[in-house]
């Protein structure tokens, strides 16, 4: 710890002198290239806007088909060009394209780069008391192959074969073969490349989050003196390195296959008039590949936005979270079983009926950890004093797609109910609000209650308020109709259900559902708007101004490079002592000593004092045993 | 034209919108924010909605679940389909119970401790007890949901019993094709390489005397309350067998044979009476993204009493009969017994014109 306090110290005079200079002059380096992890976490923001932008329209696009099928869609002919059918009709394989590109954009660019990316980015050195990422260059690299990832899967989506259409999970031999289907020709390529770069891109994000939260910790912030927020980021970092690299594998036999003739994934099959000669691969083992990443991921998509909501729902009840440990345990006991239930996507797939039971098993199992976040977060607001801020309200928002969500994993778990519900609108509706509604309304939250940091002025309250109330009603309309058209067997990525009797039905449901989208979708304008008018126009905010805790909202009103002028804090206590009774105000920032607060002390706290400054230049770790 | 009027339209409307938004921001400025109090003036509105929005969502829910009830719940036609069932009825009610409680919990708590000026929150960090109660009781509840989910599921992927009708269901973009074992009940061997536009199943006529009955079934015949195996294959991509009513789903994967057994309770017939629609089929649609056509994949099934079944299968030719050119790939020594087994009728001059 000492070597890294010089070292950090030696960084701070580097800057103060250099600052002005180097750093403000140059506008490459500030904005573009820069090393600082504030703009490389506004960069993946800003990126990740761009995305689920685009990825929300995809949808809104794919739901007019589905909701309103007799409509006429000519008046997207000068944006959709020849996937339009000269009968004002979207291209079916188009539609499939739709679908595979809104998957694929919000899973991986906007709920795991836009939210990681940013809030990892952002927060981790500003919460823990560092000067920077221990890496900066790292980072910078981890932006970029994000960026170009991104703009190769972007032109992809003009490619005159269109982009990727197998799904998000690319299924061979479906993605294998050309001849299957149109996206599987040069879109499926780039998709592979894409996804590679990305890959790329998120471990060394993951590495560096890992490594700047062991080791550049300021003094006094031992692990149990951490937010919720960085035990969130570091577990999603951990299961992301552990995870991305097997996806990586997958995708990487399935470039082989494409491109050099081998036969991992393929065997027996006769397409386009020719049996091909590839024999004894199987599809399966790239779903068991897939999956091994693909419910890792669900967890990477959404822990961070459990971490991010624990931290908002205690400040804004003005309450400690409720069952510290118990969140940190959970969190972890999450992310060691998301590795050991991927085959629970795989139920009927003709996997041996015998490892079903034990995914079942152990993925049932994962929801008594996910029952005790629900339970403490409900415990945090009894007796509160609560604000609704609008990062309060979308964490609100996030716990309750969280609970609506989470329930129905308990019928998807077992393999007997999943028999019927396996790949109908009720996964749908599942996945839809456990994983992307919970964390891209976590997401949201993060950026209400965080914007005040990152731009140094605040968002229009009560455009949040508007932007909440439609958002979550919207969201619950689009999802809440799906379960029961799930139940009535509605398989998904279907372009339409007219050919079926059986599936003849519930026209009134999706109508609903695709208006429901729109205005849903409609009501992110407003966010937009708030966001950009804040940035340059917003009321200037107070360094501190939700009264908050952790060590961020001690630095100034916009941090400089290397985040706090002078030293950096130490740490004295934990971050949620909210409401401490005794106490002049309901909150003590992490930063005061015991000794400063002896009315408020609990017994154990008192006799930390001596601790405080028995070292004669400044206070050392102390491991505090909280409570 | 149109298209001016309706741009310039939305371009007035976000005017006047933004309008609205200026001048409450500059009627808030002009006021004078209250610097005292710490939350904004529309807090309680927001805990009102919370509670207005549990009490119309939740009646919403229960009202529209009910009301709607025979729309959403297909009716079960097989044996294993009521058992999924009332195992997805008990979790329904189980995870309804928890999710209406916790609901009503949560946003009255929202209501009742909204911000009040002057009153502080309670420091309440933490309580093993509660803690530990709830991790121990959905523990108890999710081991019962998953003994009970473990014994369907055994049930459902044993082994099917020796006499279950055998039915082979092949999977192609974009079609389903059924291949029935003919008399002697075996359904013949094949060979992906022996696939053509004609044999389609890839039959080895060459190999397997049992492909010399096998017949093909644009439709699927089921007998009812009888046991049967479909072994599902597919040709090209993954698709997946899915029979709604009979709650049976099953990939069919290129290079891998998959099975799915399960016994059909009610005949088409007593399903038209039963749904009051004389038009009813049972349907077999594809679940699985397969490509452009994934949509229209669809089979017809007919579930007929057993008589029927066996007249209709009585009546099928086999493959082998309408395409008698293909006994060129029978072995010389073995045509005889094919062509009495596919029930070809000795026309010397048709057999002279195969055998050259």
């Amino acid at each position: 710890m000492a070597t890294t306090d010089i070292h950090l110290h030696h960084d701070v005079h580097h800057h103060d002198d250099h600052e002005h200079e180097h750093h403000e002059g140059n506008f490459w380096t500030k904005y573009i290239f820069s090393e600082d992890h504030k703009i490389i976490g506004k960069q993946f923001l800003i990126t990740g806007i761009f995305w689920a932008l685009l990825g929300g329209t995809l949808s809104v696009i794919f739901r007019l088909q589905l909701g309103f099928p007799d409509m006429d869609l000519s008046w997207l002919k000068p944006v959709l060009g020849q996937w339009i059918t000269p009968e004002g009709k979207l291209d079916p394989e188009f539609y499939l394209a739709l679908v595979t590109m809104h998957g694929t954009i919000m899973v991986f660019f906007v709920l795991t780069a836009g939210l990681s990316g940013t809030f990892s980015n952002f927060l981790i050195p500003l919460q823990i008391g560092a000067r920077d990422m221990a890496s900066g260059f790292m980072n910078m690299l981890s932006y970029w192959f994000f960026f170009a990832s991104g703009v190769i899967m972007f032109s992809s989506l003009f490619l005159e074969t269109g982009p990727a259409g197998g799904g998000w999970t690319i299924y061979p031999p479906l993605s294998a073969l050309p001849q299957a289907i149109k996206g599987s020709g040069l879109g499926m390529t780039m998709w592979l490349v894409s996804m590679a770069l990305f890959i790329v891109s998120s471990l060394l994000g993951s590495i560096n989050y890992i490594t700047t939260i062991i080791n550049l910790r300021t003094k006094g912030m031992s692990f149990t003196r951490m937010p919720l927020t960085i035990w969130s980021f570091l577990f999603t970092a951990i299961v992301g390195v552990l995870a991305f690299p097997v996806l990586f594998a997958a995708v990487l036999l399935l470039v082989f296959d494409r491109s050099f003739g081998t036969s991992f994934y393929l065997s027996e099959i006769f397409i386009g008039g020719e049996a091909l000669a590839n024999v004894g691969g199987s599809p399966v083992l790239f779903q068991h590949l897939f999956w091994f990443l693909g419910h890792p991921e669900v967890y990477i998509v959404l822990l961070p936005s459990l971490g991010i909501c624990s931290e908002i729902i205690s400040t804004n009840s003005r309450k400690p979270i409720f069952g510290y440990k118990a969140m940190i345990g959970s969190m972890l006991f999450i992310a060691i079983l998301s590795f050991v239930v991927w085959a629970h996507h795989m139920f009927v797939t003709g996997m041996n009926p015998f490892l079903g039971s034990v995914f079942m098993l152990l993925t049932l199992i994962i929801a008594v950890p996910s029952a005790v976040k629900i339970f403490n977060y409900v415990t945090t607001l009894w007796k509160g004093n609560i604000r609704f801020t609008s990062g309060m309200l979308f964490s609100i928002g996030m716990v309750s797609y969280f609970l609506s969500g989470g329930i129905t994993g308990i019928f998807l778990g077992n393999s007997a109910i999943d028999i019927h519900l396996h790949d109908t609108y009720f996964v749908i509706a599942h996945f839809h609000l456990v994983m992307g509604s919970a964390s891209f309304f976590g997401m949201l939250a993060g950026i209400y209650h965080w914007f005040p940091k990152m731009f140094g002025r605040m968002m229009d309250e009560r455009l949040g308020a508007i932007h909440f109330w439609i958002s979550f009603v919207g969201v619950y309309m689009v999802f809440f109709p799906m379960h029961y058209i799930g139940i009535a067997g509605f398989p998904r990525r279907y372009y339409s259900w007219t050919n079926f009797e059986t599936f003849d039905g519930w026209a009134d449901l999706n109508m609903l559902i695709s208006a429901a989208a729109v205005i849903t979708l409609s009501a992110q304008f407003i966010f937009l708007f708030n966001f950009f008018y804040s940035i340059f126009r917003g009321r200037i905010a107070p360094a501190n101004p939700w009264r908050a805790n952790t060590l961020e909202w001690t630095t100034p009103r916009v941090p400089g490079h290397g985040n706090w002028p002078g030293e950096i804090p130490s740490v004295y206590r934990w971050p949620y002592d909210y409401s401490k009774p005794g106490a002049a105000d309901d909150y003590i920032p992490q930063t005061v000593p015991f000794s400063e607060t002896p009315e408020s002390n609990l017994p154990h706290e008192n006799e930390m004092i001596k601790l405080e400054s028995s070292n004669g230049d400044g206070p050392i770790i102390v491991e505090g045993d909280k409570h | 034209m149109t298209s001016v009027i309706i741009i310039l339209s939305v371009v007035l409307i976000l005017g006047i919108l933004y309008m609205i938004f200026r001048v409450g921001n500059l009627i808030s400025i002009a006021k004078g924010r209250n610097d005292a109090s710490r939350v904004e003036p529309d807090n309680a509105i927001h805990a009102f909605l919370f509670i207005v929005f549990m009490v119309v969502g939740l009646i919403g829910f229960f009202w529209y679940s009910y009301v709607n009830f025979d729309r959403y719940q297909l009716p079960i036609a097989s044996e294993h389909g009521a058992v999924t069932d009332r195992l997805f009825w008990i979790t329904m009610a189980v995870t309804v119970i928890a999710f209406t409680i916790i609901s009503i919990v949560m946003f009255v708590f929202l209501y009742k401790y909204q911000y009040k000026e002057g009153r502080k929150a309670s420091f309440y960090p933490d309580n093993h007890f509660l803690e530990l109660t709830w991790t121990i009781i959905p523990a108890i509840v999710l081991t019962l949901l998953i003994i009970t989910g473990l014994r369907a599921w055994n049930d459902i992927t044993s082994p099917a019993s020796k006499d279950a009708e055998v039915i082979e269901i092949i999977a192609q973009q974009f079609a389903w094709t059924a291949r029935y074992p003919g008399k002697d009940n075996q359904l013949g061997a094949y060979n992906y390489k022996l696939i053509d536009a004609i044999n389609e199943f890839g039959l080895d006529l060459g190999k397997d005397k049992n492909t010399y009955d096998d017949f093909k079934s644009l439709e699927l015949h089921l007998p009812v309350n009888k046991e049967v195996l479909l072994k599902i294959r597919a040709k090209d991509v993954i698709h997946s067998v899915f029979i709604p009513h009979f709650r049976v789903k099953m990939d069919a994967v290129p290079g891998m044979s998959t099975q799915f057994k399960f016994v059909a309770t009610k005949t088409t017939e007593e399903m038209r009476t039963e749904t009051g629609n004389p038009n009813f089929n049972y349907e077999l649609a594809c679940a699985e993204i397969c490509g452009r056509g994934h949509f229209s994949m669809k089979m017809t099934v007919i579930v007929e009493d057993q008589e029927s079944y066996d007249r209709w299968k009585a009546s099928q030719e086999a493959w082998l009969k309408q395409n008698p050119d293909y006994l060129k790939n029978v072995p010389a020594e073995l045509k005889e017994a094919a062509m009495i087994k596919a029930g070809i009728e000795k026309d010397p001059g048709a057999v002279a014109a195969v055998l050259e």
